[in-house]
């Protein structure tokens, strides 16, 4: 199954597009400045509608099936979010217009604010992070700005470890600092030997620690706050990466394990759909100590124009900010959906959120890691790590068991990561799924493990009923078509 | 499920968690029925003006553009919106294919050679912009010139993004300086020239030669454009722009408050292992059948974790859809029409308001669809009168920006706003 690019279907003079007349006097146009051609493509409606109508068929989401992509919480996102997102009072603000006129929406984000601070046990929150990525970004510049405050400018090590998302090292690159790995123990842990060996020996120069936590293993370090302490005891900070949100709502806030500075990951934990890779949304929580570094703007009520009855809402720039990150003052159409989201769920509705989430990824564990080798077997939070890799296959990797569950319509974990594990199946199963779902995604892996014996072929020549077979990814990289070019 | 689990309780399963902080409650507001949560939001939404509820002249990087129906409608499909990103290509050729499409699509609207498949935004896919100058030069150029007229919000994300990196950016100290007298605080030090068309005033700068005169001193040209521009004038490309970048919220997304919006990026293939981001890349499967993945990706931070170009993960992969699909519908004809309304209207606008007692327009070079008026009065008494009496939403206060535009409206025409509009807000400026 494949569909012509849209340039193959052009045809001169069509346009699926109809625009008014010029009702004012045409101006003179600008001499010189005119483009002779705009190669874009010439299509109907009709032909576009098909085109990526056959397009969307060509996917799947998490509203075609199970999603268990480990890291990237693949929820299903209730549709009322998309509506109220939609609502013209919301779709049609321009960044600019006066404040007084934005009342409702300046509420919208004040309250998400507080929402997201009782959630993870902050003093404060900006939302301005576009995602995870730019929060994390975001949250070490302001530990880096902490320290610069206080003289302390030979600070600049990061310490990570070796389970981490590749984002947290990269993060502290585009910060100006330098990243220390600290290895994982056999449970999974931060090693702590290693962590007060390297607390030692950069003594001085400790900006701080980023920690996903639980962490990319799906585990609850089970010394947290030995780790955070020893941090601190060293003048460091801590940075959550809180990808992995969705396995705390209710259960314990991230600022009161001693983490200093925290991003949300709006469109995993608090249901804002995916889109294909964004837009996503990463609001970043700090502590007292770091509020005022927050990015540049964040919504405060401003007490001189509110009264007894009505507050006004008000964008402010904290005192020492990193300056801002974005232009005007975040995703708020993700806002919307995530302020939705939580004003449906309440506090049980969150609380149930993350024991469901864990008792799934718990229960999906227990029926496979007999056949699915699970390196750190203990109790999970809402994902847990096992291997694709069978002694008696040799030849049969975790890549082959994911190409081969989308023969059984389903969406493959991630694969090979974390680093520390060998052919990793990353599998978080979310708390929206069924026991009938979890159930006949088991009994696929189960029946895959099988033919992995008996006819290792057919995983390797994985997926069969996919709308195309396995790509060739190393001529992608050697070819480099990276757009159409007519012949 | 405990059984099997072999717990008792699900309570059972948090034990790792220190019991002091386990089970924390969570004061926040009972939850609501679907029902209940839409009479919240609804309320919420109402107690906002909108752009939609009159005319509306403010631009300044976030503009009211038309959105055709197709857009959202297909957007919404669930098969596109509830997907991740394409890591599995054979069940996520729909997404690869949009994206390489959208990615020829920027190439040919700002006349380069490839298109990643998304930044954030307008400001930070010009931050990425200057980290990839710098690389480019292996970090041995620390300085970066940008032109006062760049979008003042973009230049201040450029300064949060670097500043662990130690660079000098300069050129925008004086807020008065025309670009020929930018290029020459370009030296042996600088990875790159930043200048901004239409620029932050509207005003369509002049780039002929201004490639030349960068590269002979050994830096990089980086434009940063208004993709509906692009439809009428020529592109960056055209005239030797090493990457462009702008923000594609006109391409069909909407204001939405300002975000979420799309940040484009496209360079020359001599840069393409330098470039952050995502790409989409034509192959073929094991039968020969065309198809498209994700390429490159040992520029990314999965794989080279610090060492990668940039830290960029999630970006605006649905945006890009809709700005794809916003392009598609246009296309050719249409990209064209939408930017001659805008012109047309924006001259008409201009031509109007000059004659007012009081107003005049300023400055000489050509614009787009955005000019800058000098008022009588402090732009905020203006636009507090025009809402009041008229409820009209006028324009951009530069004085917030440039302290010698004080008392200096921006205003913004496009395509939205019919001549009835335009005939309104100048009888509103004669009266005030």
């Amino acid at each position: 199954m494949t569909e012509p690019l849209i340039f193959e279907i052009s045809r001169p003079g069509r346009c699926a597009v109809r625009l008014p007349e010029l009702d004012v006097p045409p101006a003179e146009l600008p001499e010189g400045l005119v483009r002779e051609d705009l190669p874009l493509p010439e299509v109907s409606e009709p032909d576009l509608a098909r085109h990526y109508t056959h397009l969307s068929q060509m996917n799947y989401g998490v509203d075609t099936g199970f999603y268990p992509l480990g890291s990237c919480t693949m929820k299903y996102n209730p549709k009322i979010n998309e509506e109220m997102a939609r609502l013209p009072g919301f779709a049609n603000l321009h960044p600019y217009q006066g404040e007084e006129t934005v009342q409702g929406a300046l509420f919208l984000m004040y309250h998400l604010q507080e929402f997201l601070k009782e959630i993870g046990g902050f003093a404060a929150v900006s939302l301005q992070p576009a995602a995870g990525a730019h929060g994390e970004l975001t949250g070490v510049l302001m530990m880096r700005a902490y320290h610069l405050e206080r003289g302390e400018d030979q600070r600049d090590v990061i310490l990570v470890p070796d389970s981490a998302h590749g984002t947290n090292p990269a993060s502290t690159t585009m910060s100006g600092l330098r990243v220390v790995e600290i290895s994982s123990d056999a449970r999974g842990n931060v090693d702590r030997g290693a962590l007060e060996a390297a607390c030692k020996e950069h003594s001085g120069r400790l900006v701080g620690m980023m920690l996903t936590n639980p962490n990319t293993l799906g585990l609850f370090d089970e010394h947290i706050e030995q780790v955070t302490g020893l941090v601190h005891e060293y003048g460091g900070l801590m940075y959550g990466d809180g990808a992995n949100m969705n396995a705390l709502l209710g259960i314990a806030r991230p600022g009161n394990l001693g983490f200093d500075v925290l991003h949300y990951n709006l469109h995993k934990t608090f249901s804002t759909p995916h889109g294909g890779g964004g837009p996503g949304s990463g609001p970043v929580g700090a502590s007292e100590r770091l509020a005022e570094f927050l990015p540049a703007p964040v919504v405060a009520v401003d007490p001189e124009r509110s009264d007894d009855e009505t507050m006004f809402y008000t964008f402010v720039n904290p005192p020492r900010s990193i300056g801002r990150v974005k232009a005007f003052y975040g995703h708020f159409g993700v806002l919307v959906r995530a302020y939705t989201y939580i004003r449906m769920m309440g506090p049980d509705g969150l609380r149930r959120v993350s024991d469901y989430a864990v008792l799934n990824a718990n229960y999906l564990m227990s029926r496979i890691k007999d056949t699915y080798r699970v390196p750190y077997e203990r109790t999970c939070m809402h994902e847990f790590v096992c291997e694709g890799c069978f002694p008696d296959a040799p030849e049969v990797h975790a890549l082959d068991v994911s190409k081969r569950l989308m023969d059984y319509h389903f969406h493959p974990p991630t694969n090979y990561f974390p680093l520390i594990v060998h052919e990793a199946l990353m599998i978080e199963p979310t708390e929206t799924e069924s026991k009938e779902t979890l159930d006949a995604f088991a009994d696929a892996l189960l029946r895959i493990a099988e033919e992995a014996r008996t006819d290792p072929a057919l995983l390797h020549q994985a997926p069969h009923h996919a709308p195309v077979r396995r790509l060739d990814e190393v001529r992608a990289a050697k070819e480099l078509i990276l757009r159409w070019e007519p012949k | 499920m405990l059984a099997a689990v072999g717990v008792r309780s699900i309570e059972a399963l948090f034990e790792d968690v220190p019991a002091r902080v386990r089970f924390p409650d969570l004061d926040l507001p009972p939850a609501l029925s679907e029902m209940e949560a839409r009479w919240e939001l609804e309320e919420l939404a109402g107690a906002n003006l909108t752009t939609a509820d009159g005319p509306c002249f403010l631009g300044a990087g976030a503009y009211r553009h038309f959105v055709p129906a197709v857009v959202d409608a297909f957007l919404r499909r669930g098969e596109f919106y509830t997907a991740y990103t394409p890591y599995q290509p054979e069940i996520s050729q729909g997404t690869l294919q949009a994206i390489f499409e959208y990615q020829t699509m920027i190439c040919a609207l700002t006349g380069m050679e490839v298109s990643n498949a998304s930044h954030y935004d307008g400001a930070t896919a010009t931050a990425e912009a200057v980290i990839s100058a710098i690389n480019a030069h292996r970090l041995r150029r620390r300085k970066v010139v940008v032109s006062p007229f760049v979008h003042p919000e973009y230049r201040a994300v450029v300064r949060t993004y670097t500043q662990g990196m130690g660079l000098t950016i300069v050129g925008d100290e004086d807020s008065e300086v025309e670009l020929p007298d930018l290029v020459s605080q370009v030296d042996a030090e600088t990875a790159c020239l930043i200048a901004q068309t239409p620029n932050f005033l509207g005003q369509i700068e002049d780039l002929a030669g201004l490639a030349d005169a960068v590269h002979a001193r050994g830096a990089l040209l980086v434009v940063v454009a208004d993709p509906i521009s692009l439809g009428l004038l020529k592109p960056p490309g055209a005239f030797g722009a090493d990457v462009v970048v702008g923000d594609g919220q006109g391409l069909g997304v909407g204001l939405n408050f300002g975000g979420p919006s799309l940040g484009f990026f496209a360079t020359r293939m001599e840069y393409v292992r330098r470039m952050a981001g995502r790409l989409v890349g034509q192959t073929a499967d094991v039968e020969g059948q065309r198809g498209f993945v994700l390429t490159l990706s040992t520029r990314e931070q999965h794989i080279r974790r610090e060492k990668a170009t940039s830290n960029i993960c999630t970006n605006e992969g649905l945006v890009a859809l809709a700005a794809a699909i916003y392009m598609a519908a246009l296309g050719r004809c249409g990209m064209r029409q939408v930017a001659e309304l805008c012109y047309h209207k924006a001259h008409y606008a201009q031509e109007r308001i000059a004659e007012i007692n009081g107003f005049s327009v300023v400055g000489d070079k050509p614009f787009f669809k955005e000019f800058v008026v000098r008022c009588p009065r402090p732009v905020k008494e203006i636009n507090d009168y025009l809402l009041e009496e008229e409820g009209i939403i006028g324009g951009y206060d530069l004085g917030r920006d440039y302290s010698h535009l004080k008392d200096h409206m921006l205003l913004c025409v496009t395509e939205m706003n019919p001549r009835e509009e335009i005939d309104l807000l100048v009888e509103a400026l004669r009266e005030e």
